[in-house]
């Protein structure tokens, strides 16, 4: 009996040490590369980089843009959960994969579909011209480009949510005199909010870090059409390691924010499915 | 991403004619989520594919087959299968790791993995690429044994493993965490030991969830260009990828080549994902 | 209503009169010039202020020079063009039409108020004794140079070896190929754009001598003081032309027209000539070159219009799919 749990116990001791060294040398270390590097000429030079007027442009350009991509996703995302997890139709299969999609498109091919569209030798391009409305190299353009590679981050994470919460408590809703609206908002909503936050959050952080797409159809105007990623690509491609590192940080650091928010919701939704074991 | 990719392990209840017009709200959802879909994702794609049409059937079979542009393809889709493969093996040891064991900084490596996703890929590409350059924290150590890994397909598939790890992981861990219980139950009613519960009972319930996790980090690993491009050589027909071809091709004003290798990719994601969405659709697993 | 409409309107035109708005220019360049129009719009931005009273905002986007050709062709307003190659311009007037299609004629010395040539960067006291083209044949060593499916500078690169081989004695085309065949085979990566390169070179320590233009090669002795560069000047190299062009389709509709040639013009006046000089670029006119004689020793520099027939010929002989850069990697 000792002798089995002992090997059990080296049998887990040795699962772990792999698991954190893998996770380790993928993960973390990068990160801290990122960390130090910002950091090695001192908090000066770092806050200097952050503080610099094209930095703080590009700052405002990507809260911007994560500002209006990320609500439109969420109303999507809702929407596309509550009729794929709350119904049975033909094809759902198709509709999930197709909301999938996005995921697997190279992001040098997100920008592109844009240029083809609405580029000045693209489908839409001469009719964009002749009514003077600018979609490419300018805001709408970065903002359809990142909606697009940010498709389905609320979309997947609520549908497998949904789904296992079933049909019942709006079902039970409905049959005590609520209306559509009234059960979305009473019922569903509170159940699937910790999912949604979480959906939101990863939206989020992707919308403020995406480069391959947003490179494509943002122009490059310094001060104006650049978001975060993009002006580190600049700092880095002036030699300026250490503000480029700098910025970079920023955009890990709110990667770690999102994480950390994360952690406190699912220890909330632990709590939470917990009490209502056991109630 | 922890409740996102799993379907296996949900309820799905087969609501009767008269139960589905019991809830309202399809038709407004689905024709918004259609619509959006139109809109945000068929309309762009279908500009990609008309596009490549334009070269007619030989010009996208020229296109298609040159050396370099099956070279890449090649690059591209190997070094994708191998990156998977990885994740799918150690992806699911750090799930399993990291919801049944509780050890000293778990709680930090388990918010770590969603890293790769909220980390903007250039940032991640360049942090990578000084890593494990000749003179990187780890490409140093790595070089006294002669393995080098900046600048080689070697460190494209390492690129790839930070791109598509936490697809397998967080699509396994809530299936794991349903599955907790019933092992506890297996175990104390059948005497059976904790490997023979892996096996029997554990990996077939994963299953669906590991193969989705796994496709989806494929299909991302495929067309991943910002964290690739820096760490790869990029020397044709030995470490090109296929998204830098496409880009090779813009730069030469060939828009209707690219956008074929574009098509090409994409239709190799989708013909995967396809079947296991609807896979993942027909299990139908109880919860309790 | 209508009165407060007027008003407004008359009150804005009243501030055109005084001469007080802001006009911006957009300027799209290449990688290699930001340093450059940093201090170019600065001094412009002044003298046109004092001659006209107007305050003009020189907006900059930089990239790879065919990555900004396409993104001009695609509808990016800019009002002028600054690339590393005619041909990306050339592009613009073919494909967009905003253009014409003889620009090159309308600025002295082919529309480059600067030039520039290709030299080698080397480690400190050269270890491996690299002089000329020809040693970049010796065993064991590395060479770093962009990809010339991406860039610009790796282009003229490519060019450079091309025309040296080709100029040795008993030289053709084919020993030049098999020349830049063999050079090639020791370059141990491609990044996508010269500042790229540089990065790998002279930041991570990567590779023996780098292969990039003279203004970039001093850029970075000045950047990278751990090591102290050294630059070798081959016996053969190209004169690299980045043209300016003013992209009047743009300009005309903006209504930027005159201000957007007075800002080109003023690139070669002495005043921006000097600056071009202080950021290592090779100054169109004479007399700032003289002054900075030491700082751009004379070379050999060939021409691509001598030497390959013109940028259009050289991409398709060398770039374009199946071209000779495709080549010399399709049998290794």
């Amino acid at each position: 009996m000792r002798a089995h749990q002992l090997q059990h116990k080296l049998g887990k001791w040795l699962l772990i040490s792999i698991a954190v060294l893998f996770l380790g040398c993928f993960l973390l270390l990068p990160l801290v590369l990122v960390l130090v590097s910002a950091l090695s000429k001192g908090l000066d030079v770092y806050w200097a980089a952050l503080s610099e007027p094209d930095a703080l442009s590009a700052l405002q350009l990507t809260l911007l843009v994560a500002a209006i991509s990320v609500p439109l996703n969420l109303v999507f995302g809702v929407a596309a959960s509550w009729a794929i997890a709350k119904f049975q139709f033909r094809g759902r299969s198709l509709l999930i994969t197709l909301i999938d999609l996005p995921f697997a498109v190279s992001p040098v091919i997100s920008g592109l579909v844009f240029v083809l569209l609405f580029g000045a030798q693209g489908l839409f391009g001469p009719w964009l011209a002749e009514h003077d409305v600018r979609i490419l190299f300018a805001l709408p353009g970065i903002v359809l480009a990142t909606v697009f590679v940010t498709f389905p981050f609320v979309a997947r994470e609520l549908i497998p949510l949904m789904q296992a919460q079933g049909r019942d408590d709006e079902e039970a809703a409905l049959s005590l005199g609520a209306s559509g609206w009234q059960t979305f908002r009473r019922v569903t909503l509170p159940n699937i909010k910790w999912g949604l936050m979480y959906g939101v959050l990863l939206c989020n952080a992707r919308a403020m870090g995406e480069f391959g797409a947003v490179s494509v159809v943002s122009g490059h105007i310094r001060g104006r059409t650049n978001t975060l990623p993009l002006h580190v690509e600049i700092l880095y491609n002036e030699y300026q390691f250490v503000a480029a590192f700098a910025v970079a940080s920023v955009l890990a650091l709110l990667a770690l924010l999102t994480l950390i928010l994360k952690r406190i919701v699912e220890t909330r939704v632990a709590h939470s499915l917990n009490r209502g074991a056991h109630a | 991403m922890s409740a996102v990719l799993s379907i296996s392990a949900v309820q799905l209840s087969a609501p009767s004619r008269r139960q589905r017009d019991v809830l309202p709200g399809l038709t407004l959802t689905l024709g918004w989520t259609l619509f959006w879909l139109a809109l945000i994702v068929l309309l762009p794609l279908g500009a990609l594919f008309g596009k490549a049409a334009t070269l007619g059937f030989d010009g996208l079979y020229d296109a298609l087959s040159a050396p370099r542009v099956r070279a890449a393809l090649a690059l591209s889709f190997s070094s994708a299968l191998i990156a998977a493969g990885v994740c799918a093996v150690f992806g699911l040891l750090i799930a399993w790791v990291l919801k049944r064991y509780r050890f000293p900084g778990r709680g930090l490596l388990d918010a770590l993995v969603d890293l790769p996703i909220a980390l903007p890929t250039a940032v991640a590409g360049i942090a990578l690429t000084a890593l494990y350059a000749p003179k990187g924290w780890l490409g140093a150590p790595l070089l006294e044994y002669g393995i080098k890994v900046a600048y080689t397909p070697l460190g494209i598939v390492v690129a790839l493993i930070f791109v598509g790890l936490p697809f397998v992981v967080r699509t396994l861990q809530p299936v794991l965490e349903e599955l907790e219980r019933e092992q506890e139950e297996a175990a104390a009613t059948l005497g059976a030991g904790p490997l023979r519960i892996f096996i029997k009972v554990t990996l077939p319930a994963l299953l669906p969830a590991w193969l989705t996790g796994t496709t989806l980090a494929f299909a991302r690993a495929v067309g991943e260009y910002g964290s690739v491009i820096f760490i790869a050589g990029n020397i044709p027909m030995v470490s090109e990828i296929a998204p830098l071809l496409i880009v090779s091709k813009l730069e030469q004003f060939d828009y209707a080549g690219a956008t074929a290798i574009a098509c090409a990719m994409l239709t190799v994601s989708f013909l995967l994902l396809l079947p296991l969405n609807w896979l993942q659709g027909r299990l139908v697993r109880p919860v309790h | 209503m209508k009165t407060i409409l007027l008003l407004t309107l008359l009150s804005a035109m009243s501030f055109g009169a005084v001469g007080a708005e802001k006009i911006t220019l957009l300027n799209v360049s290449y990688d290699p010039t930001r340093e450059l129009f940093e201090d170019v719009n600065r001094a412009f931005a002044e003298d046109w202020r004092a001659k006209t009273g107007q305050i003009v905002d020189i907006e900059q986007s930089h990239g790879g020079s065919g990555k900004q050709s396409r993104s001009v062709i695609d509808g990016l307003e800019a009002d002028v063009v600054t690339l590393a190659l005619a041909y990306d311009i050339d592009a613009i007037a073919e494909k967009a039409t905003a253009l014409p299609a003889n620009w090159q004629q309308s600025l002295p010395n082919n529309s480059c108020p600067y030039t520039s040539t290709i030299v080698f960067l080397v480690r400190q006291g050269n270890p491996k004794a690299i002089r000329d083209w020809g040693d970049l044949g010796k065993p064991n060593i590395e060479v770093i140079t962009p990809n010339p499916k991406t860039s610009g500078g790796a282009r003229w690169n490519y060019l450079a070896a091309w025309a040296w081989a080709k100029n040795q004695p008993n030289g053709s085309d084919a020993s030049a190929e098999a020349f830049v065949k063999a050079l090639y085979a020791k370059v141990p990566m491609l990044d996508s754009g010269a500042r790229g390169s540089t990065t790998t070179f002279a930041q991570r320590g990567i590779g023996d001598v780098l292969l990039t233009w003279e203004n970039e090669a001093y850029l970075a002795q000045a950047q990278f003081t751990d090591d102290a560069l050294e630059i070798v000047r081959p016996t053969i190299s190209m004169l690299t032309e980045p043209p300016v062009a003013l992209i009047e389709r743009v300009a005309s509709r903006r209504g930027t027209r005159k201000i957007a040639e007075a800002y080109l013009r003023f690139l070669y006046t002495p005043r921006a000539q000097t600056l071009i000089a202080k950021h290592h670029f090779r100054p169109q006119s004479t007399e700032v070159l003289k002054d900075h004689a030491a700082h751009f020793p004379s070379m050999r520099m060939l021409s691509i219009d001598a030497e390959f027939g013109g940028w259009k010929k050289a991409q398709a002989d060398h770039f374009a799919e199946g071209g000779s850069f495709d080549r010399i990697y399709l049998v290794r």
